[in-house]
């Protein structure tokens, strides 16, 4: 399978402080990848240089064999990318069906109908299709999560970064949400940072884990649920067993 | 008279000028370090002193020395006082949003612009400074008989300028002693430092606010009164004085006291010079399309450190 | 659904406004089209500060970019209306683009008060060059500009039905901007611009395009308006100049397409109505822009939007 991403010694420090350390990472295509990693691991630093939101201090990113180090972000997104931000960032103002309408219309263009078509789905897809109407900024912090990823899935794009989708949601739009992501695989690939180890084990394919801005472990779930080396990090204590 | 001589005369109107401009733009820099909002009115409060002080003059008798003084210390805690009390109805209600109290304080100028004309008419109107001697200055040049003084005509100044100069740096001293030393102005650097966090320790944020915007606010006015005997008086002195200001701020890094004085002194040297030898107006064109390219490309000032 | 109500409002408004060159008595009549023709500016000023959130304290350059563009043409070489009134409108598109270029740079409160400062310096400028531009005294339009297919644009009733036409042609306009996509970009942009970044949109480009279109429009009024009332100063490029189409459009409601001619209407009658009583008219502006920043921070059609209808454009 050929990759779509790939970063090699992408790094970014804040202040001299290394955030993210070179990190050489690789995303074949439809795959779902999950990426953890204790708070502060730099997943947010590291998924924030993918699409541009932060130039990395070093380092080279390549999306589907073009490299996009230098890229401005809604460059990125013209090729594909889309992102879903850890904190919530809807137009708060706007209507959910106009969040996504912005959402749908770069790549759609003028095309009205072809427009109104998307956001309908989109919204569908995520369980607010009753709410279109309703202004973002009402929503309860999980709807709006939920928009998030609507306006991610109007954007078609080939790689979807979801930064902790799941937070902040019910159980049982968790595990919609699962169904909708195993949906998604045969459209497009997955970077998922999460937090929720049901979620990451039912859909990763693999997973990378992240701990103080380093490459810990990459392997299938189940390998990474097994390793020690992953659960010390997780647990802060050298290596007892969990 | 040659060129020496004339460039010599220009300095030291550059230096009334610059001694003035510190003052006023001390206050419109310690009002957007300590709060962050930019006061667009700031130039009234420059008029109000120089209105102010005609009319202490005039209503007090007692030579004009003592009138003087009296308007020395009562423009400003008037004009001080008023502003404070804007703070506390207007900009406090704001939340000091920095661009809806930019248009609130475009409001306030025109309220107090357009009273004082209603009040204080349309007239400019001169003070008699306290004194007033005419001081010659001496020039040396070359001459035969080797390096010799002499007093080139036209080259004087007067005792009432070299004062403004003086008095300038006296208050600038003391402002940045208060700043630096006292506890209220600890307390205000503290406030500049974090809002929230000086709530959390218990600085009484809202009324420092309404202060530095007072203290802010006297300082223009004391400016006024300080020119007011060089310049009459005018309800539409504050725009020119307040577009200066700004360059000074702006060049000196806003909110930095000391990069605020560095510039006031280029500057009103600069514009003393360059008015004397060329038209002010191209001076005035030169210097605002200037500073509008150092925000663009310099936005922490010429004299300022890091970025925002 | 409620596309067929909102275009009847405005539709309506233009009708009603032409109607008003049948009944409007004299003195009334001349202030309604000097009312349309600010209107224009004012209308072009809330695509840049009530569409796209750019606040400019300097949109008096462009409107006396238009004005001086299509006054020098006239008075030094007797262009006739139409190639002065391009002119006017080519000044404002290169003057919009090259601020912009250069004020887009920054933003919020540096962005104010650069566009202020270049404003200052083209005000400045105007007065300074006075041996083209008659400086501070300005100069009378010649009457060989103030023809056009046969009018006499300094007739009244020819000057009404222009002002109307500029009028109604630049609300459709804006009626249309602000519900295609373009339009609904700004407000992304202005909402939130690192979101509409990341959802694909250029946020510097997107902007510059905002305001070049809003210049255009500014300068385009600036123009009308010596064409229109046949005189042309340095007055109109100053800092109060800035400041109407700010208050115009806070007091009618920013981001609003009716917001802007209900503002400038409101204004226009105020100050009128104050200027009787005295010379310190400007209190009355000064008064309002505090009073509209505390208690009607969504001006008169922006309240109007907020509580009874929403998707008001
Ligand atoms: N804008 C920033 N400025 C300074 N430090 C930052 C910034 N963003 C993140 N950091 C630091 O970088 C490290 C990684 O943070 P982040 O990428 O948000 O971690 P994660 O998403 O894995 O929880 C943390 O130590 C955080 O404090
Ligand atoms: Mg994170």
């Amino acid at each position: 399978m050929s990759v779509i991403l790939q970063t090699r010694g992408l790094s970014r420090s804040f202040s001299g402080l290394p955030a993210v350390h070179e990190v050489d990472f690789d995303l074949p295509q439809h795959e779902i990848r999950a990426l953890i990693g204790p708070n502060g691991a730099g997943k947010t630093t590291f998924v924030s240089m993918l699409i541009g939101r932060l130039p990395p201090s070093s380092g080279s990113i390549t999306f589907e064999g073009r490299d996009v180090t230098a890229l401005p972000a809604p460059k990125r997104v013209g090729l594909g990318m889309a992102y879903t931000f850890q904190i919530t960032s809807v137009f708060g103002k706007l209507t959910c069906h106009e969040n996504v309408a912005l959402a749908a219309m770069r790549r759609l263009g003028g095309d009205a109908k072809a427009v109104e078509a998307e956001v309908r789905e989109a919204l569908t897809r995520v369980g607010l299709a009753d709410r279109a109407a309703d202004v973002a900024g009402d929503l309860s912090y999980g709807h709006q999560r939920l928009l998030e990823i609507a306006m991610g899935l109007a954007q078609r794009p080939r790689l979807l970064i979801l930064d902790e989708p799941t937070q902040g949601l019910a159980e049982s739009e968790i595990a919609d949400f699962k169904a909708l992501i195993r949906a998604l695989k045969a459209e497009t690939t997955i970077l998922l940072i999460e937090h929720n180890m049901s979620v990451v084990m039912e859909l990763a394919d693999r997973v990378t884990v992240l701990n103080f801005g380093e490459v810990l472990a990459e392997g299938t779930p189940q390998g990474i649920h097994a390793s020690r080396a992953v659960q010390a990090a997780y647990l802060g204590t050298g290596t007892e067993e969990a | 008279m040659d060129f020496g001589p004339y460039l010599m005369l220009a300095m030291l109107e550059g230096a009334v000028l610059a001694s003035v401009l510190a003052l006023m733009a001390s206050g419109l820099s310690l009002v957007f370090g300590v709060m962050r909002v930019v006061n667009v009115a700031h130039g009234e409060f420059y008029m109000l002193g120089a209105v102010m002080a005609w009319a202490v003059t005039s209503f007090i008798g007692g030579g004009p020395a003592l009138a003087f003084i009296a308007a020395a210390i009562l423009a400003p805690l008037l004009v001080g006082g008023l502003a404070a009390v804007a703070d506390m109805v207007i900009l406090k209600r704001l939340n000091y949003d920095p661009e809806r109290t930019i248009v609130a304080t475009i409001g306030l100028l025109y309220i107090l612009q357009q009273a004082t004309l209603m009040t204080y008419g349309a007239d400019a109107r001169p003070v008699v400074p306290p004194f007033n001697h005419r001081i010659a200055l001496p020039w040396v040049e070359w001459g035969e008989g080797g390096l010799s003084f002499y007093f080139p005509w036209g080259l004087s100044t007067t005792s009432y300028k070299l004062f403004v100069i003086g008095a300038a740096v006296v208050l600038i001293a003391a402002l940045r002693l208060f700043m630096t030393r006292s506890k209220a102005g600890l307390i205000m650097r503290a406030t500049q430092l974090d809002g929230e966090m000086a709530t959390a320790f218990g600085i009484p944020v809202e009324r420092v606010y309404a202060a530095v915007f007072g203290v802010g606010a006297g300082l223009a006015a004391l400016a006024g009164v300080l020119i007011v005997p060089i310049q009459q008086a005018h309800y539409l002195m504050g725009g020119d004085a307040l577009l200066l200001s700004f360059i000074v701020v702006i060049i000196g890094g806003l909110g930095s006291l000391a990069g605020t004085i560095v510039a006031a002194v280029l500057i009103g040297m600069s514009d003393g010079i360059i008015s004397v030898f060329f038209s002010p107006t191209l001076a005035k064109i030169l210097a605002t399309l200037a500073v509008a390219l150092v925000l663009v490309f310099r936005p922490q000032g010429l004299f300022g450190g890091k970025g925002r | 659904m409620t596309a067929r109500y909102y275009w009847g409002l405005h539709l309506g408004l233009i009708a009603l406004l032409f109607a008003g060159h049948f009944v409007l008595p004299a003195y009334q009549h001349g202030n309604v089209a000097r009312i349309m023709v600010l209107a224009v500016y004012a209308m072009g000023y809330n695509i840049a500060f009530g569409y796209t959130g750019l606040l400019s304290l300097g949109h008096a350059m462009f409107f006396g970019a238009g004005m001086y563009g299509m006054g020098l043409l006239s008075y030094h070489f007797d262009a006739g209306a139409l190639p002065a009134m391009a002119a006017g409108i080519v000044a404002g598109v290169v003057l919009s683009l090259v601020v912009g270029l250069l004020a887009l740079r920054t933003a919020g409160v540096s962005f104010m008060i650069v566009t202020l400062m270049f404003s200052q310096a083209l005000a400045m400028t105007l007065v300074y060059f006075r041996d083209i531009t008659r400086g501070d005294e300005g100069f009378v339009i010649p009457s060989a500009t103030r023809r056009l297919w046969g009018m006499d644009l300094s007739d009244e009733a020819h000057r009404y039905l222009i002002a109307w036409a500029l009028f109604s042609v630049v609300l459709i306009f804006t009626l249309w901007l602000v519900r295609h996509r373009w339009g609904r970009v700004f407000v992304a942009l202005r909402e939130n611009e690192e979101r509409a970044s990341l959802l694909g949109y250029d946020a510097f480009r997107t902007k510059l395009g905002a305001l070049v279109i809003s210049g255009t429009i500014s300068a385009l009024s600036g123009a009308a308006y010596a064409l229109l009332f046949g005189y042309a100063g340095a007055t109109f490029a100053g800092v109060q100049y800035s400041i109407f189409p700010l208050l115009w459009v806070l007091l009618g409601g920013a981001g609003t397409v009716l917001g802007p001619f209900v503002g400038a209407l409101f204004m226009f009658y105020l100050i009128d109505l104050s200027s009787g009583v005295t010379d310190a008219y400007m209190l009355i502006a000064g008064v309002a822009l505090v009073l509209l920043t505390l208690f009607l921070p969504h001006g008169l059609v922006g309240e109007v939007k907020r509580r009874l209808w929403r998707d008001l454009p």
